[in-house]
């Protein structure tokens, strides 16, 4: 066997941290030691006393149907029972982008597993035993259980009322069809593009559901007290955003913002299936049904796979035109979406995709349909990548065989068509600083490209595959981020911000940042996990913004913290402003080298004047970052016209792959991936989100995949069936490199990694497959199973 | 569905305990909910993810798989024990290496790298990735982890694998 380590190659990175003291280096996490000695507090881990209530879900058992009764009286008299509770005592309507979701369902049910009813019981197993006998007559409806069905001649409508509902004004629903949003976007003429072209080429590419499988399942504590106050206690990455829509959606129960408050302790795992508000609308509205105790609802694991949101499976077809030399001239490309039975976050994946879809190409004729689709499948939702590693798994497959139809080398191909700096984008705007082409070379140098290899085995062979990747966040163009914070009397501080710690690092890369402006050490430093009611706001932890706008947020605040030091210190000491500087947690001069004024001297009691009085008081600051430059009034029919999205982060990732040709078995040989962070604030973060998100991002593509019968259930929502990697599972070696075009706008010219680093693994290993063993694959997951059948099929 | 109640004693992290239990609950539920010792998660009520494990008797078992009356008379260890008097050689590694990321799947990965290194004080890492097999973390593609083990083994700077 190859020495199996796993390599951790130090890869040169630029640094100047001659200039810079926190930021670029790969300081401990600050929430490092409270993890490890399990101090670390989950929702789940919180006390709320004797009166704390526990809440079970009453489920459809089918994936649509009308709901002609339900009877309580049964449930509502097992010992220990306090409330029963139906869609009747909540006909509220809710959703981030579009409402079309309900807190229970009403009329009909549109997936196996949505909630009808709740029992609320003084403990779970009473509760368990109450939710089983609540009976609901139902009228079966025929499912539509994939796109094809959606879309055909006149299908079942699954929302009637379709056009009816509230929406942001970017979603263009088609009333009286099950296409909830179509994004178009249209660039140059593709028809004289693909005339244009010497090789047009066409294929169609699927991708299943998949689950995000956070090891903490969701869970939320609701307490409405007798004083109308309403808080929960929510594992979630939008503390805000939820506060906004249960104060929205409950606004008939008389709920103004400033009474709900959410508290977000540590997050045990988010992958984007803990944005927005899914299950814990449940825990905020069943408050309300028994004010004055809190009230418990908690998905077991099966809950978690079928009643979250779950990644969108997608369809796609593709047709690329280019020429002789390899310049791409027209791109058409065409996704359908299978969104589930309500789209209220899901939509927006699909807007995302159909801005993008072109991939991080310069292409002159672009025409993209991106449709997001009704099924009769649970929701469907934002999932690390958002939408963008399905959209590469088909993009990044055709490039490779377009390359080998020209009989050019794939990797020169993307090398010569990869987007740059300036290049105006399919919806009009401009791409931002990058280091798409370093990366390219980088990730070839690493992986040998053109270098055959192997095995000395002879039942085994190797291919290398390559990928591209580029993704944006998606985000409403007024999408804030704020942050407080304040000096102690030991000269430490307290930041209070509202980005979730979902693993990535952020509360401690937004501590060197504040470190970095203010010269306080990391270590003194404290960052406080949110509440709505302390904290200052931000819209949500998605889209790997928060490195960058709350970054920025951050930054403005310590800034405004300097200020008043520099303003208090020239107001009693007559120093120049612009002469004092900060350095080792004190305020010094620059034109008198003797001053110095450490923090702890100032910062809470002020400096006394030679009169005796005091000056100054407790130094605190607050920031807030808006990225002013975007909008989203594209043109519905060409999306021309926008500025929609902020900036792209890009990067390349390569593999060899070792498959056995007699079981289809693969073992990854080695991984590499390069990222353009920027500047990485914390490197060992950056990496970290590489090797995760490469382990994340190959499991989609090796066997992970929802497997759904001709009713709509779920078969297998637990980690026996859907399994998800092991320490076993992982690469013999990975590689991370880190590569740093500043970002122009972000904090140190920072810009998020987080999702990216799983995008490109699912075409990399297609890839890799078809250069072993000259198969192309063009669904996923791409299992040894299929990959032996079609071994098998070939010969 | 009738359950009887037990009186049972365990000693948790070197303490006794005499409590009342039913016959049906599960040695985590018990930690949790009547002894206060969060650090054991729930994960999968099925024993799939590990994020419940306790040593028992100094030997990793899943909490949810076990009911609380089969731990009469035994020692249970949590993390919330093992680093009692500060961070272990193990936890401090895994610190230095930035070995979790949320954070759940820690509190059983550190019990079952305790577990292995009190067996087998100088893995190699094939043996540092079985012993971690049973125990899911969905952040960090475990390297790090594996990382952290290998770098408290005794003996280390010697050729990693055999």
């Amino acid at each position: 066997m190859n020495e199996t380590a796993v390599k951790r190659r130090a890869v040169a990175q630029p640094k100047r941290l001659s200039e810079l003291k926190s930021v670029g280096r790969s300081v401990e996490r600050i929430d490092g030691l409270e993890k490890v000695m399990g101090a670390a507090r989950y929702v789940d881990d919180l006390d709320f006393g004797p009166n704390l209530l526990h809440a079970e879900i009453v489920e459809s058992p089918y994936a649509h149907a009308r709901i002609k009764s339900i009877d309580t009286r049964e449930a509502a008299k097992v010992p220990g029972v306090v409330k029963v509770v139906t869609g009747k005592d909540f006909p509220y309507q809710f959703g981030l982008y579009m409402k079309d979701r309900y807190i229970f369902a009403q009329d009909k049910v549109r997936f196996v597993g949505e909630q009808v009813a709740a029992v609320i019981a003084r403990d779970p197993k009473a509760a368990m035993r109450a939710a089983k006998k609540v009976k609901v007559v139902y009228e079966e409806l025929p499912p539509v259980l994939d796109t094809a069905m959606a879309l055909k001649g006149r299908p079942e409508l699954i929302h009637p009322g379709l056009g009816d509902y509230q929406h942001v004004p970017w979603f263009f629903p088609k009333a009286r069809t099950n296409i909830a949003h179509w994004r178009k976007t249209r660039k140059g003429d593709v028809a004289e593009g693909f005339s244009k072209a010497d090789v047009v080429f066409e294929d169609t590419y699927t991708v299943p559901r998949y689950a995000h499988c956070a090891i903490e399942t969701h869970v939320i504590v609701g307490l409405h007290d007798l004083s109308g106050r309403l808080t929960l206690w929510s594992a979630s990455q939008s503390p805000f955003t939820q506060r906004h829509l249960f104060a929205e959606a409950l606004a008939p129960l008389g709920l103004s913002h400033k009474d709900v408050r959410v508290v977000t302790p540590y997050v045990g795992g988010g992958f984007g299936g803990k944005a927005g508000v899914s299950m814990e609308i449940l825990g905020a509205a069943l408050a309300t049904a028994v004010r004055g105790n809190p009230v418990k609802v908690r998905w077991s694991r099966e809950q978690e796979f079928y009643n979250t949101y779950q990644r969108q499976g997608l369809t796609a077809r593709i047709k690329l035109g280019v020429k002789k030399d390899g310049t791409f001239t027209a791109m058409e490309h065409v996704l359908h979406w299978d969104a589930g039975a309500y789209v209220e976050y899901g939509a927006n994946v699909v807007n995302a995709v159909g801005l993008s879809a072109t991939g991080p190409y310069r292409i002159p004729h672009v025409s993209i349909d991106s449709l997001c689709v009704y099924t009769n499948l649970p929701p469907g939702g934002p999932y690390r990548g958002f939408g963008y590693s399905e959209f590469h798994f088909g993009l990044e497959s055709h490039v490779d065989r377009i390359a080998k139809k020209l009989g050019m080398d794939p990797v020169e191909l993307r090398r010569k068509n990869a987007i740059r700096e300036g290049d105006t984008l399919a919806y009009g705007a401009h791409m931002n600083p990058n280091g798409l082409q370093e990366a390219i070379d980088k990730v070839s140098v690493e992986i040998g490209w053109g270098r055959e290899e192997h095995s000395p085995d002879p039942s085994k062979v190797i291919g290398k595959g390559f990928s591209l990747m580029w993704k944006a966040p998606a985000m409403p163009p007024n999408a804030a981020s704020a942050a407080f914070l304040k000096f102690n009397e030991d000269g430490s501080l307290n930041i209070m911000v509202s980005g979730m710690e979902i693993g990535q690092g952020y509360l401690t890369v937004m501590a060197q940042i504040a470190s970095e402006v203010l010269a306080v050490p990391v270590e003194k430093i404290r960052v406080e996990t949110p509440d709505t009611d302390r904290n200052a706001y931000e819209w949500q932890t998605v889209g790997s913004h928060v490195t960058w706008a709350c970054g920025n947020a951050v930054k403005k605040a310590a800034l405004e913290a300097r200020e008043k030091i520099f303003d208090l210190v020239q107001r009693v000491t007559c120093l120049e402003k612009d002469t004092l500087y900060l350095e080792d947690e004190a305020v010094k001069c620059k034109t008198d080298p003797g001053f110095v004024r450490p923090f702890k001297d100032f910062v809470i009691s002020g400096i006394m004047a030679p009169d005796g009085t005091w000056k100054g008081g407790p130094i605190m600051g607050s920031g807030m970052y808006m990225p002013e430059f975007t909008s989203a009034t594209g043109d519905p029919e060409t999306s021309q016209g926008g500025h929609p999205n902020v900036h792209y982060t890009v990067g390349a990732a390569a593999a060899a792959v070792e498959i056995d040709k007699e079981t289809g078995k693969m073992r990854i040989l080695k991984s590499v991936l390069a990222v353009d962070a920027g500047k990485a604030i914390n490197p060992e973060l950056v990496n970290g989100q590489i090797v995760g998100g490469m382990v994340q991002g190959l499991a989609t593509v090796l066997y992970e995949d929802m497997r759904f019968d001709e009713k709509g259930r779920l078969l297998n929502p637990n980690f026996t069936d859907y399994k998800i990697p092991t320490a076993m599972d992982v690469p013999d070696e990975m590689v991370p490199i880190i590569i740093e075009t500043p970002q122009p706008d972000g904090p140190f010219g920072a810009r998020g990694v987080g999702e990216h680093t799983m995008i490109p693994m699912a075409s990399m290993v297609a890839n890799a497959v078809e250069d072993a063993l000259g198969l192309r694959i063009k669904s996923m997951p791409i299992t040894a199973e299929k990959v032996a059948l079609a071994l098998k099929d070939k010969h | 569905m009738a359950t009887t109640s037990h009186r049972i004693s365990l000693k948790l992290n070197g303490e006794g305990h005499t409590l009342e239990v039913e016959s049906n609950d599960l040695l985590l539920d018990v930690l949790r909910e009547k002894l206060g010792t969060k650090s054991p998660k729930i994960g999968c009520e099925r024993g799939d993810c590990g994020a419940c494990t306790v040593l028992l008797d100094g030997k990793t078992v899943r909490s949810c798989l076990i009911l609380a009356v089969e731990a009469d008379g035994r020692e249970v260890t949590t993390v919330e024990g093992l680093g009692k008097d500060g961070p272990t050689a193990l936890q401090k590694s895994f610190l230095k290496h930035n070995s979790f990321q949320c954070g759940y799947c820690a509190p059983g990965i550190v019990l079952a790298g305790h577990e292995l290194l009190a067996k087998n004080p100088a893995p190699n890492e094939e043996e540092v990735k079985e012993a971690l097999a049973g125990n899911l973390c969905r952040c960090t593609g475990y390297e790090p982890i594996v990382r952290a083990v290998l770098d408290v083994r005794k003996g280390k700077g010697r050729r990693k694998g055999k």
